[in-house]
């Protein structure tokens, strides 16, 4: 942001930077890629699963879907899940079981503040950004996918 | 008696009489574990809510400093108090239980070093013969309402700071007598060098420190060597290496040895908060705790006592604001 900082706010700013430590960014990649790497083997040993019970097509990433949901939800309810996140960071919060823990976390915290106002307003406050942008992108690219079909096919 | 340009030097210096500090589970294993009068493994504290938890830890300490002090709660003439929740409710609620009369205070971290310059200015100029000072902070209160529910799954960076769970009260009297006295104060202006980031509030926060040590040394015409230690709260690790480079380029170093933050000793560095500790209750209950019990056993007689805060609130953070700094200073003597 090119803000009018002052010769001073600016050397400020270079001297926090200097003494202030970096995030270990090489560390960072790698653990979440292995946990990363490991929920997702965790949905594809699943799906297989669902396939050899030949649940079909449509219903086995479904199934695949529903059991993270499910188990994102428990470790985020037993206290495990944002210990989890603690080490691996994006690892953990970009599969689906980090959407499961982004709702599951603020409905205990606001449960306190009652079922409405407080469970029911503040249960998307994290996913809500997800949800809303989320689905308008889908929405946008459905359309341009849908044009293109109908008219350069 | 005010002299130079924020300082108060007080003409009848109260004491300290009584100060109690509480503190909850995880300062409860940091280094200092052993100064608190009472080490929580609860962190509710018997109550159904994080912030009546804080609320009750809070009147708990006052009522404790009471108790220590000799001072009957219908005798205590003003509560200078406050925390980090919105609208200061831990501080409401604890003085409901406590039915003192209350001078409510927000200066976020900086607040109880600020109700000490305020009570003892009262109390110098004959207002009240007594008061207490307190404030409290808990993670589990500034974490939801600054940050994130507890149970997210997300990683802070190297200079965030944690919040502790701890309250601090000291009971100022009137009078004369040997003991530990407040004998100058100095007030903050808010100083801001645009920094924006609300995980480095011990950068946005050196700067007013650096202000108010300098305005006090100077209204007093004190150099830093008169002094047995230079205490800040909280800058953290981190913000305290900043602060000792601000007085370097300043051409005023200050002795490295003499400088101690609270947030920075309150947790061992293993104990994982990052920068250190932060909160209105870090610098009340080091302070309370750990300071004031070495004065009183001479193991330090002249300390400057500095309690620094970050103005923000998360509106001002999502607004993009930058984020204003204060300090304020109080000299502690043992005489």
């Amino acid at each position: 942001m090119s803000e009018n900082k002052t010769p001073q706010e600016k050397h400020y700013a270079r001297l926090v930077d200097e003494l202030t430590p970096n995030s270990r960014h090489l560390r960072g990649c790698v653990r979440a890629f292995w946990v990363g790497g490991l929920i997702c083997t965790i949905g594809q040993l699943l799906t297989m699963l669902a396939q050899t019970l030949e649940l079909g097509e449509l219903t086995a990433p479904m199934f695949t879907s529903c059991a993270l949901i499910f188990l994102g939800t428990t470790l985020t309810g037993i206290g495990v899940y944002d210990r989890i996140g603690k080490y691996a960071g994006a690892g953990s919060v970009v599969p689906i079981t980090g959407f499961a823990n982004s709702v599951a976390a603020p409905a205990i915290e606001f449960r306190r503040e009652g079922m409405v106002l407080g469970l029911g307003a503040k249960l998307f406050q994290i996913a809500g950004p997800v949800l809303t942008y989320g689905i308008s992108a889908s929405i946008i690219v459905g359309v341009l996918y849908w044009a293109a079909k109908e008219w350069l096919l | 008696m005010r002299i130079g340009s924020r300082t108060f030097v007080y003409e009848h210096p109260p004491r300290i009489a009584a100060h109690a500090s509480i503190v909850g589970p995880k300062e409860s294993k940091g280094p200092l574990a052993a100064y608190f009068d009472e080490s929580s493994q609860d962190d509710l504290f018997g109550q159904k809510t994080w912030e009546m938890g804080e609320s009750e830890m809070l009147r708990r300490c006052a009522a404790r400093a009471m108790e220590m002090g000799g001072l009957a709660p219908e005798e205590a003439q003003a509560l200078f108090c406050g925390d980090l929740n919105d609208q200061i409710i831990a501080t409401g609620f604890a003085a409901r239980a406590l039915s003192v009369p209350l001078v409510g205070l927000y200066g976020a971290c900086s607040t109880f070093v600020e109700g000490l310059v305020l009570a003892a200015a009262l109390i110098s100029g004959g207002q009240l013969q007594n008061a207490l000072c307190a404030a409290s902070s808990h993670f589990c209160t500034a974490e939801r309402q600054f940050r994130f529910p507890l149970e997210m799954g997300t990683q802070r960076p190297p200079s965030a700071q944690w919040t502790a769970t701890a309250a601090g009260c000291a009971l100022l009297m009137a009078g004369d007598g040997t003991g530990l006295r407040v004998t100058a104060g100095t007030l903050g202006r808010i100083v801001d060098y645009k920094i924006k980031d609300a995980n480095h509030m011990g950068a946005a926060m050196a700067p007013a420190v650096e202000s108010t040590i300098c305005a006090h040394l100077d209204d007093t015409g004190a150099a830093a060597d008169d002094f047995d230690l230079i205490a800040t709260g909280d800058l953290g690790w981190i913000g305290r290496e900043i602060l000792l480079q601000l007085f370097r380029e300043r051409g005023r170093p200050l002795p490295p040895e003499k400088l101690v933050d609270c947030g920075a000793s309150l947790f061992y560095q293993e104990q994982d908060t990052h920068a250190g500790g932060s909160g209105c209750g870090c610098v009340a209950s080091v302070s309370c705790g750990w300071l004031m019990k070495r004065m009183e056993r001479g193991e330090l007689g002249k300390v400057l006592l500095v309690g620094s805060g970050a103005m923000l609130s998360p509106t001002s953070t999502m607004q993009s604001e930058s984020i204003p700094g204060i300090a304020y200073a109080v000299r502690l003597e043992v005489k």
